[in-house]
């Protein structure tokens, strides 16, 4: 086990870690570290293997080697220490629920029984909404909220139970700019008030930029973890491409462009940025 | 009063025990419907009917009660569905309907059975439409017993249940056993199907499961009260339905008077329709309140 | 077996398999399961309607498909599907209830329109049944394209101008077509049975979409002929058949895929 300087174990650790699906190899000896507080990118163009990599962290995703460890701990499907809010949820706008009722879940939704949420639990949750700046509509029905606003509320959902570690899968993505900026803030809040490490997957990074500590980038199964300095650098890059790529930085922002002639699927999107 | 109220109502025993039974699986019915429209699982709910039915009618011919008939089908049905992959939405409909097509050829063959080497005539309507009216007191205390024991486990579990028909995987990703609750609610599915089932016919059972709770989670403001709501709405839509259906005897003295489940079917449908009507007058009022950006932009493009 | 009023049961038993198995393709395609078995027993209650009032049951056959389909459609835009399509089935089937109350129709007349009664297939029922057939045949081919579409990518095919709603509801009239057809034959729970089994077990088999039309087709003929030789030698229901017959397709496709994968899995591991 590795430990850092300050003689805590990391807060995630893999280690190792392929997936197939058949015989389709999906992740190649993964591995990474992550630690308390830390803001993390998980950066990658679509299916290259993100959801899966955060499934494995979960453990819903069975591995065929390697190993996953969760505070020092060899993983365990029933681990307290993860909040995760997944990529999509349909929140039925039938479905007659508050946005504070399902935060509340977060907080004894695995119990069987009767038992009466006590007055502390319920300050709890009203605290939670209030972090996550949603109590304004706290008391209107989920399905009725916008993207941003639900994604606030899966948020205070996951953060309930204070969790260690948060995963996020593509919580940008389908939001409007202004949403992405209120989101990746409210993030950054959270990690560095209650302590929580962050792992937020994205198929476009120049929105975490300012608030990344470290960065996990994924191609073809395989990842490269550090610094942003560190990863998103030309050599770095196309070693994990597997074929030369350039990074390009221009007014404070990003981009990773393939030579000509090179397959575009393998590159992160951007074309939208590449214009202004 | 007399024309809505014909003599004799309260002093029929029959109509004392429709009433009983009736609103005991009105209840029961409720309380499971709910979390079934959150499912979406109204498909399954119908289906073990008439894989009840099939037990039904197999308890027929065997001689065995008919009660045990109609919950042994629909539990065996509720394991068929959950061995072939009800649990994975994208399969579900499809298991449903390989379970609902093998037990509906049993159907036809134990009924065929009842009919030609029992000679046992009217099974095929009995069995199939039931009658409120027909049932014996003595199933009371077993509805009662089983239908309590639904209740309870649907207590129990009611958050973890909650949370997984939302999510499967926030559920899972928080400690819940998604799999352990999808086959417990399949369970309790059953066993009010099939109480149902047999006390007021497969049409009705599907009508009082779905049709309350539909209703209820649309203008309810949390499950808590839709769960109340659509107790209390099952309960009004039998009274009123076995009131009328005892009445439409008197409307007409050459007819045989109409059944029971076309007029409780009626009224859980009027109650539907209410709701929608009273749901888009609300969304109409949700849009011109314009607080959020996307709400703010239709209200602007009207 | 194979003269007098048999021909016309195994003429008519082959052309309801060919529709069964071409319509019911896009019925576990579209994962249309529960509106497929609602708009029969919604059929059945217009049948029974029909009788009531001393008209052709095949006209309150369609009329009632029809309405089963639109109402499905109508209540489904605006609610949850599942739901509307529940409510309208129950609505459907308590009118059934209605009119046979009120009718002096014998126990084997309902259950004939509820299971079927292929072995009383008379002649004249051959070329009705045939003509509709045809139609609905015709209307999936003209549909083909835009339903495998919306289908596989609702979202696209609405890009592209089509109406994922709209060819929901024409899709459900179709079925509603075949419905009309079949009920008197095979009767208003059977032909749900037919539309199931046989492609859910195709589509598991092979995943190029033509291939498993065919393999839809034939799985529902020989369906439908098993279940006529059987139902001649044991006078069992020959519906009873049909419905175990079906579900038996689907649980033997799925174990041969598995045995199929296992094999291949342990070859690469020895």
């Amino acid at each position: 086990m590795s430990i850092d300087g300050k003689g805590t174990p990391p807060v995630l650790e893999v280690d190792g870690v392929s997936v197939s699906f058949g015989s389709r190899n999906i992740l190649h000896n993964v591995s990474f570290e992550l630690r308390a507080g830390e803001f993390t990118g998980l950066i990658g163009s679509n299916g290259v293997g993100k959801t899966t990599l955060l499934r494995v962290i979960l453990g819903l995703q069975p591995i065929s080697t390697g190993s996953v460890r969760v505070l020092g701990a060899p993983l365990s499907k029933r681990s307290r220490a993860l909040g995760y809010v997944p990529q999509k949820v349909l929140l039925d706008p039938d479905v007659p629920m508050r946005a504070r009722d399902l935060v509340a879940l977060g907080l004894d939704a695995h119990k069987f029984g009767f038992s009466r949420r006590s007055a502390t639990e319920r300050e709890k949750v009203e605290e939670i909404l209030v972090a996550v700046d949603a109590e304004s509509f706290a008391d209107a029905r989920i399905g009725s909220l916008s993207g941003g606003e639900q994604q606030r509320v899966l948020i205070a959902h996951a953060l309930i139970s204070s969790p260690k570690l948060l995963l996020l899968d593509e919580p940008l993505a389908n939001l409007d700019p202004g949403s992405v900026q209120e989101v990746v803030a409210l993030l950054h809040r959270v990690a560095k008030d209650h302590g929580v490490s962050i792992l937020l997957s994205a198929h476009e990074m120049n929105a975490l930029l300012p608030v990344m500590d470290r960065i996990v980038y994924v191609s073809n199964g395989r990842v490269a973890s550090g610094t942003t300095d560190e990863v998103v650098r030309s050599d770095v890059l196309s070693e994990l491409y597997g074929h030369h790529v350039d990074v390009i930085q221009l007014h404070g922002r990003i981009f990773v462009v393939a030579e000509p002639g090179t397959s575009a699927e393998d590159v992160p999107e951007h074309p939208r940025y590449q214009v202004d | 009063m007399h024309f809505f109220l014909e003599p004799g109502f309260f002093s029929n025993a029959p109509v004392r025990t429709a009433l009983l039974l009736g609103a005991v699986v009105a209840a029961v019915s409720a309380v499971v419907g709910v979390i079934t429209v959150v499912r979406s699982q109204s498909f399954a709910g119908h289906a073990l009917t008439d894989v009840a039915t099939a037990g039904g009618s197999g308890a027929y011919y065997l001689g065995v009660g008919a009660l045990w008939g109609f919950l042994g089908g629909s539990l065996a049905g509720a394991g068929a569905m959950e061995l072939i992959g009800v649990q994975r939405v994208r399969r579900r409909d499809l298991a449903t309907g390989i379970v609902l097509g093998a037990a509906t050829g049993l159907s036809a063959l134990f009924l065929y059975l009842d009919t030609t080497v029992k000679a046992t005539t009217g099974a095929t309507q009995q069995i199939l439409f039931g009658s409120i009216f027909s049932v014996s007191s003595s199933t009371i205390p077993y509805v009662a017993i089983f239908g309590g024991l639904v209740v309870l486990m649907m207590a129990i579990m009611r958050r973890p249940l909650l949370l997984t028909s939302l999510s499967s995987e926030i559920a899972s990703s928080q400690g819940v056993r998604v799999r352990m609750v999808g086959v417990l609610f399949m369970f309790c599915l059953a066993v009010s199907v099939g109480l149902s089932s047999i006390a007021i016919g497969s049409i009705l059972s599907t009508a009082l499961l779905i049709g309350p709770a539909a209703t209820a989670l649309r203008v309810a403001r949390s499950i808590a009260a839709a769960t109340f709501l659509a107790i209390g709405l099952g309960i009004i839509s039998t009274w009123l339905g076995i009131l009328l259906a005892y009445d439409s005897f008197y409307w007409d003295p050459s007819s045989q008077g109409l059944p029971v489940s076309f007029f409780i079917v009626a009224i859980c449908f009027v109650f539907y329709v209410f709701s929608g009507i009273a749901l888009s007058r609300r969304r109409a009022q949700e849009t011109r309140r314009p607080v959020a950006t996307d709400s703010a932009l239709s209200a602007e493009g009207r | 077996m194979f003269t007098g009023f048999m021909v016309n049961a195994w003429q008519v038993g082959t052309i309801v398999a060919v529709v069964a198995g071409v319509v019911g393709f896009f019925v576990v395609l579209r994962g249309a399961a529960f509106p497929a078995h609602a708009i029969p027993n919604g059929a059945f209650a217009g049948a029974a309607g029909a009788n009531l009032i001393g008209l052709n049951p095949l006209l309150g056959l369609g009329v009632f498909s029809a309405l089963a389909a639109l109402g499905i459609g109508g209540l489904g835009k605006r609610g949850r599907p599942d739901v509307a399509t529940a409510l309208a089935l129950v609505l459907m089937l308590a009118l059934g209830a209605a009119f046979l109350s009120q009718s002096t129709q014998y126990e084997p007349e309902i259950y004939s329109l509820l299971f079927g009664e292929i072995l009383g297939v008379s002649s004249t029922q051959i070329l009705p049944t045939l003509l509709l057939g045809l139609a609905s045949v015709l209307a999936i081919a003209v549909l083909y394209r835009r339903l495998l579409l919306t289908s596989l990518l609702p979202d696209v095919a609405a890009s592209k101008g089509v109406d994922p709603y709209r060819v929901d509801v024409m899709f459900l009239l179709v079925v509603g077509l075949a419905t009309t057809m079949t009920v008197p034959v095979v009767g208003a729970l059977l032909i749900f049975s037919l539309m199931i089994g046989p492609p859910a077990a195709a589509r598991t088999l092979t995943s190029r979409p033509g291939a498993a039309l065919w393999l839809s087709v034939s799985f529902s003929l020989l369906t439908i002929w098993i279940a006529i030789a059987a139902s001649y030698q044991t006078n069992w229901p020959v519906g009873f058949y049909v419905g175990v017959i079906s579900a038996a397709w689907y649980l033997a496709a799925r174990t041969y895929v598995r045995t199929q994968s296992f094999l291949v899995l342990r070859r690469r591991v020895i």
